[in-house]
């Protein structure tokens, strides 16, 4: 087990916590531990209940897709001072992707279950979690979209004159 | 910029290819030398108008080393009837040179400054001439970062060239792809991601971007949110061409003809026409 | 004897023996003919073939010729020809080379172009404004069009400026007409008087001196050289439209204005205005070879910013929506072509605004624009 105090320090320096008030800090901190996936593991895997989310400190997540008779499909990959895993936040809770180290990785796994809990309990820290984490959604969200156009693929309609 | 002397800017000289390399599924490189002798000297970021006997010429950016001016370099990507008959061109035959034309990439006025190099697909290729001029004085910047974006694993242009910037210790070379599996062990995500990563003094660099014009536009936002000035910008615009020599009228883009104002063109200077539709 | 300034006039029966004098001298003679119920610019053999006693009227999407009520001896009581000038000075239609395979490569062979001169007979104060235009859209940044410039430097510009003006007709706002302005090398003045006609002439070159003197002149009275004077200011006063002075500025600010939707929904984008507009200066290239595939041929032929492929790079176009390329037609008229060329692209003639099948007006499309920035 990890001193609280560390991690505290940790959680005050991950740039997602910026401006963090006392009271979270403190919240976090307490659902804070260190984590480790060697490289090749799966950090969750999908369908999985999704019970932490994680600030990535050092390594490399590729958030996958498995299909079946195909080798799996990388969606995005997630590196140093990213953050992984929303699902925690929103029902049924459940992993949408797998997520695998692609080399040594270590991480901040913060406790979703007792999170939630005190969202639940305390709306103004459930209003400051949201607050940080809709913006990271939307950044996801933007960059899919831009990845969805295959901007580098043959131009439409290509068989012109050019 | 001195071409070699053609008696008429509208008549294309004759060039041999001397050597076709297959890039890509799509993608090609002609290395030609002017069956006339001589030297062709350009800056990066020109453009040449290429002609492919009896079928028709199209502007394409020279991708080959500037301080080479024995052979002529260019990368094609087949998108249509005049590219892919250029794509079926081997080792011997002439292909029709009208050019350079075009301004090219600021690199030595970005002395000094770190140079952010962006590129998307096969808008390496026009960067890569500025990529060579730059190493070749590195002492003269500060960080070079070499950013690129590509489709898959397997659409990466020029990827061996890329391992070897990379295996340099004075750039930064980040590559990024749209898709891949999950046999590949690099990033996953859009070029931008790797912008905003940093590793630049946002005041003082200069970034060169070259891809789809939907991805320079959320690069040079990407790069505006890092605080990089947009005098220091500079993107390759892509335009329809028919003369090369701002005669013709089509390459407009507002008041500017691209052929002779750009292709390479400082962000501050056509901000303000970027957003507008079907300009 | 006349000399360069001087005022002189002439009969009527003299028009025959300038064009022989033209002639004589090696010049192909261009000018006014009926021909498909319209004046053209076509070769001229005599003074026969002038349109005498015609008289046109151009309004908004109309254009007609009909003969004067009282058989006028004026032959150039016309305003305009449908096409200007350049239909000869940048013809539709020029190979720039031919090539020919040799080995496993290629020759490229320039076209040559000895061409005739050309002598300009009837050439209007806006017409000549137009030419002015095109020779600095063709020698400027570096590039200089051998073609225009060697046809031009050879042509001889005999202006005829005019004493009415057409419904269409903008050149006073748009300052270039009706009064002839540089680059003539002649300017007449045709004076109807008594059923005559009579043309009060200036030299205003050595090549022009070097005709006029050919001819049987007298020096003008001074009656004469005030009506020449006072016709053109006359057709000025006569113009009902006119071109707003900051047309450029208006454009410039107004990239999406609404109005540009609404002019979409008239424009056809048929490219009449390109054709018959003395200023546009598109083109495209064709590249054509023989059935042997031995011997290719590159053809410059006139094209249209209106046309769906103008803009096409690679899988669609720059510009899809009519709005947006009569937008492009009318900013680069009136407001690029400024920072490109350092004057308005536009003459005033107001050929577009006959021809356009649907009469969509320049002036007032700007006016719109300008209204609807102010909120209007």
């Amino acid at each position: 087990m990890v001193r609280t105090e560390g991690l505290g320090r940790v959680i005050d320096e991950h740039p997602f916590f910026q401006g963090i008030d006392g009271k979270l800090r403190a919240v976090l901190a307490g659902c804070a531990t260190n984590q480790r996936v060697e490289a090749g593991d799966y950090l969750f895997r999908q369908g999985a209940p999704a019970e932490h989310f994680y600030l990535l400190r050092r390594g490399k997540i590729a958030i996958e897709i498995h299909a079946p008779a195909r080798p799996p499909i990388i969606v995005e990959t997630v590196v140093e001072d990213d953050i992984v895993g929303w699902s925690w936040l929103v029902p049924p809770y459940r992993w949408a992707f797998d997520a695998r180290a692609m080399e040594l990785t270590r991480l901040i796994a913060l406790d979703a279950v007792c999170l939630r809990r005190k969202m639940e309990e305390d709306a103004e820290l459930g209003f400051e979690v949201m607050r940080r984490f809709v913006p990271v959604i939307a950044h996801r969200l933007d960059s899919t979209r831009l990845q969805v156009l295959d901007l580098y693929g043959p131009p439409p309609g290509a068989g012109g004159r050019a | 910029m001195t071409a070699i002397l053609s008696s008429d800017p509208m008549l294309p000289l004759p060039f041999r290819i001397e050597r076709v390399k297959r890039e890509l599924s799509d993608t090609f490189t002609l290395e030609l030398r002017p069956e006339a002798g001589g030297r062709f000297a350009f800056a990066p970021g020109q453009f040449n108008m290429l002609y492919v006997f009896g079928v028709g010429e199209v502007p394409i950016s020279i991708s080959g080393d500037p301080a080479d001016d024995s052979v002529l370099v260019h990368t094609i990507r087949s998108v249509g009837t005049v590219t892919r008959a250029m794509g079926e061109l081997e080792a011997g035959n002439a292909i029709g040179v009208r050019g350079p034309y075009g301004t090219g990439w600021p690199v030595e006025s970005a002395f000094g400054d770190d140079l952010v190099i962006i590129a998307g697909g096969v808008g390496l290729a026009p960067l890569r001439p500025a990529i060579y001029q730059a190493l070749a004085q590195r002492e003269k910047f500060g960080k070079v970062l070499i950013l690129y974006g590509a489709r898959t694993p397997e659409d990466i242009l020029f990827k061996k060239e890329l391992e070897k910037w990379r295996g340099r210790f004075d750039v930064d070379v980040l590559v990024t792809v749209d898709r891949a599996t999950g046999r590949w062990g690099g990033t996953v995500g859009v070029v931008t991601n790797l912008i905003n990563r940093g590793g630049f003094d946002h005041m003082h660099t200069t970034a060169l971007v070259c891809g789809p014009e939907v991805m320079m536009r959320y690069a040079v936002q990407a790069l505006e949110k890092r605080g990089v000035a947009t005098d220091k910008i500079h993107l390759s615009v892509e335009r329809n061409m028919k003369c090369g020599v701002g005669t013709c009228g089509h390459c407009q883009w507002g008041p500017h003809v691209t052929c002779r104002d750009g292709p390479v063109f400082r962000y501050r200077d056509v901000a303000a026409l970027v957003p507008i539709w079907e300009l | 004897m006349p000399s360069i300034g001087a005022k002189v006039v002439f009969d009527a029966s003299e028009l025959d023996r300038l064009i022989a004098v033209l002639h004589q001298q090696g010049m192909q003679v261009l000018g006014p003919k009926v021909e498909d119920a319209a004046v053209v610019y076509a070769p001229l053999d005599s003074a026969a073939e002038l349109p005498t006693g015609w008289t046109d009227r151009s309004e908004a999407g109309t254009y007609r010729l009909s003969r004067t009520a009282d058989n006028s001896p004026a032959s150039f009581g016309y305003t305009l020809g449908v096409q200007g000038w350049k239909r000869v000075l940048y013809p539709p239609r020029q190979k720039l080379f031919h090539a020919e395979r040799a080995g496993s490569g290629f020759r490229v062979l320039r076209e040559h172009d000895p061409a005739q001169p050309m002598a300009f007979l009837g050439v209007r104060g806006c017409e000549l404004a137009a030419i002015r235009v095109q020779d600095a859209v063709f020698d400027s940044h570096g590039f200089s069009e051998s073609g225009y410039l060697g046809r031009r430097r050879q042509s001889l510009i005999i202006a005829v400026e005019c004493s009415h003006a057409a419904e269409t007709c903008f050149c006073a706002s748009a300052e270039a007409g009706p009064a002839v302005g540089a680059g003539a090398d002649i300017v007449l003045n045709e004076i109807v008087k008594d059923g005559i006609a009579r043309y009060v002439a200036e030299a205003r070159t050595e090549r022009g001196l070097a005709v006029l003197a050919h001819l049987a002149v007298e020096p003008a009275t001074s009656d004469e050289i005030d009506i020449a004077h006072r016709q053109p200011q006359d057709a000025a006063r006569q113009q009902t439209r006119s071109l707003d002075p900051d047309a450029a500025g208006v454009l410039a600010r107004n990239l999406e204005s609404p109005r540009w939707a609404q002019v979409a929904q008239r424009c056809l984008t048929c490219g009449n205005c390109t054709m018959v507009c003395p200023t546009c200066y598109c083109t495209t290239v064709e590249d054509v070879t023989d059935l042997s595939g031995n011997h290719a041929e590159r053809w410059r032929r006139w094209d249209s910013c209106f046309t769906i492929d103008y803009s096409y790079i690679h899988g669609g176009s720059v510009r899809n929506e009519t709005a947006s390329r009569y937008r492009q037609w009318i900013t680069h008229k009136l407001s690029t072509w400024h920072s490109q060329f350092g004057t308005s692209g536009c003459v005033g003639c107001g050929r577009c605004i006959a021809w356009c099948p649907v009469g969509i007006d320049i002036t007032e499309e700007v006016r719109a624009i300008r209204e609807a920035e102010q909120g209007r």
